[in-house]
This record gives C-alpha cells, sequence and structure tokens, in this order.
C-alpha cells in the first residue's frame, strides 16, 4: 500500500526517500542471522589465538566452516553498510559530502566483503 | 525575549541516563565495529599470503596493543549484539515500560562485561596460559 501522496513523492519528501522499508527489513534480518553468526565465530575462532598457518587453513576449510565463514562475510558487511549510512544521513548535513560518504561506504563494504570472501574459498581449495 | 516554556533536551544541559547511554553506546559500539569487521578481513587475508605474513598477522593480534584493541572489540561486539536483541525485543512491542527498559539495559551491560571476561579466558586457556 503506498502511503505517500504523490505531491510528497514528486518533491522527494521524506527522510527515508523511497528505501526506508527496505533498509529497516535488512537492517533487522542482517541482525537476526549476526547473532548465531557472531556467536559461533567467537567461540570458534578464539581457539585460533597464536595458531600456525596450517591450523588456521584446517579451521577455516573444514567441514562447514567456510559456508558459515562466508555468511558471516555477507551478513556482517551489509550491516555495517546499513549502519553507516544512517550515522552518515544523521550527521554529515553537507549534501556533497554526505553523497561522496554514502558512495564510498557502499563501494567499500562491497570490496572487502567480496575480498574476504575470495580468501576464505582460496583458503578452502589451496592454491 | 524570555520564555518559560521548557526546552528540547541540549547536549549541555543534558543529564545523562542509563537509557540515553545505553543509545549512544549501541551507535559507538557499532562504528567501532566496522574496524572489528576489516580486522577480521585483515585476519582471513594474511593467510593467504602464507606462513611469514600469516604468523606477522598473529603476532600482532597477539601483542599488548594487538589486545587491548581485541579486548575493546570483543566488549563492542558482545554490548552492539545484546542491546540489538532488545532493539528487536521493542520492534515486536516488548520492554517499553521504564522499569523493564532500566532492568534489560543493566542486563545488556552484565552480560556484555561477563561474556568479555569469558571470551579472554578461553583465548588465554587455547593459548596455553599465554
Amino acid at each position: 500500500m503506498e502511503l505517500r501522496s504523490p505531491l510528497g513523492r514528486v518533491s522527494g519528501l521524506g527522510s527515508a526517500k523511497e528505501g526506508g522499508v527496505g533498509h529497516w527489513w535488512a537492517q533487522r534480518l542482517t541482525a537476526i542471522s549476526l547473532v548465531p553468526l557472531t556467536l559461533w565465530f567467537v567461540a570458534s575462532a578464539v581457539f585460533m589465538v597464536g595458531a600456525d598457518l596450517a591450523t588456521f587453513r584446517e579451521w577455516v576449510g573444514s567441514h562447514g566452516n567456510p559456508v558459515i565463514l562466508i555468511l558471516l562475510t555477507i551478513s556482517l558487511y551489509h550491516h555495517a553498510q546499513l549502519g553507516l549510512q544512517v550515522v552518515i544521513e544523521d550527521y554529515v548535513h553537507h549534501e556533497a559530502a554526505k553523497f561522496a560518504s554514502l558512495i564510498s561506504v557502499k563501494l567499500g563494504t562491497v570490496f572487502f566483503a567480496v575480498y574476504t570472501i575470495f580468501c576464505i574459498l582460496r583458503l578452502t581449495f589451496g592454491g | 525575549m524570555a520564555s518559560d516554556r521548557p526546552l528540547s533536551p541540549h547536549l549541555q544541559v543534558y543529564r545523562p541516563q542509563i537509557t540515553s547511554i545505553l543509545s549512544i553506546l549501541h551507535r559507538l559500539t557499532g562504528i567501532g565495529l566496522v574496524a572489528g569487521a576489516l580486522l577480521f578481513s585483515y585476519w582471513i587475508s594474511a593467510a593467504t599470503y602464507g606462513s611469514v605474513h600469516f604468523d606477522q598477522a598473529q603476532a600482532i593480534l597477539g601483542s599488548w596493543f594487538g589486545r587491548l584493541v581485541l579486548l575493546g572489540i570483543t566488549f563492542a561486539l558482545f554490548y552492539h549484539l545484546a542491546n540489538g536483541i532488545r532493539h528487536l525485543a521493542w520492534d515486536i512491542g516488548w520492554g517499553y515500560e521504564m522499569p523493564k527498559l532500566k532492568a534489560s539495559g543493566l542486563l545488556v551491560f552484565l552480560f556484555s562485561g561477563t561474556m568479555t571476561i569469558l571470551t579472554f579466558l578461553a583465548g588465554y586457556y587455547a593459548a596455553g596460559g599465554g
């Protein structure tokens, strides 16, 4: 159901513009998925304190670990992007600076997520 | 022109309460956890560059400064997680009454403090007392 008036829409009114509900949902869904994922990560990664490379590779690549690590990476960087976006929209009022920082955060989080997933796969499949 | 009408809260005259402190800490820990995410990526990626780089990363994370940063990130993680669940409870309409707000806030502090200590004890145990 469309709650906004046509005039409000063409004027671009409202703090959330078009994506408010989608942003809200994505933030909650990634929050929910991050609860078990981060708890698993802490409980599991704590045994990698001081580990050598062979032990670490074994941990990253064994059983379902690479799948969970990739899910963690995606949820983590998506959630980080959504959160940073809200902070920027709240505190950065200069239009150009806001635009630039929002784009940097989006591109940066995608880059780090893809790079981390690539590293997880490389540690799992060797090379 | 002086007026007796109440002003909206301003940082300089705002008395901190447990609810307001928890609220701003949620945002601050969220920003801190972005650094945690980058550290996670650094750790994973260091392993793809071979033993020399990975051992170096392990040494940096294991140094006193690395441990201090990890202590802060661990606390931020458990705090943001617990307070995030508090937010999700509000989303389904639970816990808006003042006594519940204060009790759940206190619980968040107790949980994040306890879990941070437990995590570090487990870390020292895993490292063999190092």
